[in-house]
């Protein structure tokens, strides 16, 4: 490594890695511009398997705590999730659950409404484009002349990183906004005391109806509840006020309600704010206090319209939320 | 060892509370499987404690608050029954029996009304047998 500033502090070790993602979260990283020139500036990519070749033995070959920063983005699902979920904790000073599936699940999450066998029946025999009369299913083993193949095996439950390895930090977001990674990342670098192991950083402590400029009323009621394709939305309003359910106040701010400015409702992906630790629970109390009736029957109606709260209110978090996963 | 379930039994300090000590003062014989934390209102039920109950263990979960219009704050109980009626569909999606939880309105003169609803909620859970959430989070965790 030539480095011609030589009054330089010592580069730091980066790596970033993906384990049950769709790899927007690595994206985000890219999406910081020209500002990836500062980053490379000040850091070494050891292993980053979108970007770079750099093989797990690498990774295994490097002494323990040789990376000074892990980002880890993605759901932990299968048996190579976990190993190199642990093997990177074991190689890094610091660990950071990158992105919604890392810090809660995400949407690989929602496979915990089902288990791993409806899952593979579903994607391999039943799904409409399928063409599988023989009903094969990938092996994790299988022999060939030069010798015996292996695959990783898929999990029954969807974990989030912290269920798995001792985490540092967590940046929530499908994907983070990477204006708070540079805040992160630059933090890293200063040499500034960090803050206390645990906290969500890169995010608020409070909701994004905080943040949201959409006009709002003290006691919001709801008659009726809408899906978004069956109401105009006037863009200035408060959704929940509209009858459309928002997540905002089941959620953390800190995205700068994109969203909503994009006239769509927030849908949870920064995860519940500081003062909950799960988001569905603390959207049922918000849509409770919201419904505006005391008669059983017309209460019932008016949740009729809710078709599907579990996957609405748990969309990116519900492994790491209490249930965890549908009872088997 | 035989199933005899847990009932977890969050009760409002004012209605249910008392209507449950009647049962204790009258000396009335009823099922001793529920566990009661007092609570000052329904309305102070967050879906937390009642998903908590049952990833601790509890085979069922009562709440009990005063009867509508008699609510000592005037809306909690309302409160709670819309956040019930929500709750209900999120655990059945989750894949807990809708009959392991239970809201029930019992004052405070109700205390045979609230020795009854125990016994038969016991019954219906000796019915379904012990819960499984906990166990589920201990095997697929």
């Amino acid at each position: 490594m030539s480095n011609e500033t030589t009054n330089q502090k010592p580069k730091l070790n980066l790596a970033i890695y993906w384990g049950s993602a769709c790899g927007g979260c690595c994206v985000s990283v890219l999406d910081v511009h020209e500002k990836v020139l500062d980053i490379v500036a000040a850091a070494d990519l050891v292993f980053w398997p979108i970007a770079l070749d750099i093989k797990y033995k690498d990774v295994e070959a490097m002494p323990d705590g040789h990376i000074d920063l892990t980002l880890f983005n993605g759901a932990v699902r299968n048996s190579e999730n976990e190993h190199i979920a642990k093997l990177l904790r074991k190689k890094s000073k610091i660990l950071v659950a990158y992105g919604s599936c890392a810090y809660m699940g995400g949407i690989p999450g929602l496979a915990n409404f089902t288990v791993k066998e409806d899952l593979l029946r579903r994607v391999y025999e039943e799904s409409e484009s399928t063409l599988n009369p023989e009903k094969i299913r990938p092996l994790t083993e299988v022999k060939v002349p030069e010798g015996k193949l292996t695959i990783p095996h898929l999990y029954n439950t969807v974990r989030c990183l912290d269920q798995v390895v001792d985490v540092d930090y967590y940046i929530p977001g499908c994907p983070p906004q990477s204006e708070r990674l540079v805040e992160v990342f630059s933090l890293v670098v200063s040499g500034k005391p960090l803050p206390p192991k645990g906290t969500v950083v890169g995010a608020l402590e409070k909701t994004n109806c905080d943040e949201c400029k959409r006009t709002k009323s003290e006691n919001k009621k709801i008659k009726k509840f809408y899906r978004p394709w069956e109401i105009q939305d006037d863009k200035v309003t408060c959704f929940l006020e509209q009858g459309v359910i928002c997540m905002g106040p089941a959620t953390r701010g800190g995205c700068g309600v994109r969203c909503v400015e994009g006239n769509s409702p927030c849908r949870g992906c920064y995860g519940p704010p500081s003062t909950s630790s799960d988001p569905g629970a603390k959207m049922i109390s918000a849509i409770g206090t919201m419904i505006d009736s005391n008669s059983e029957e017309e209460i019932s109606k008016i949740i009729e319209d809710i078709v599907d709260p579990a996957g609405l209110f748990y969309r990116f978090s519900l492994p790491g939320s209490i249930l965890r996963r549908k009872v088997v | 060892m035989s199933y005899s379930p847990t009932i977890v039994a969050f009760l409002c300090n004012w209605c249910a509370y008392t209507g449950a000590d009647l049962a204790g003062t009258s000396r009335l014989r009823y099922a001793p499987n529920i566990r009661v934390i007092r609570i000052m209102c329904s309305g102070r039920i967050e879906p937390t404690f009642i998903l908590k109950a049952f990833k601790e263990g509890a085979d069922g979960v009562l709440v009990c608050g005063c009867h509508p219009g008699d609510c000592h704050y005037q809306e909690g109980n309302y409160k709670c029954l819309r956040r019930f009626r929500l709750i209900e569909k999120y655990i059945e999606q989750m894949g807990i029996e809708k009959d392991r939880i239970k809201l029930e309105w019992i004052s405070a003169s109700e205390g045979k009304q609230f020795a009854e609803l125990v016994n038969n909620m016991t019954k219906t859970l000796l019915t379904l047998g012990p819960s499984k959430v906990k166990s589920t989070l201990e095997v697929e965790s």
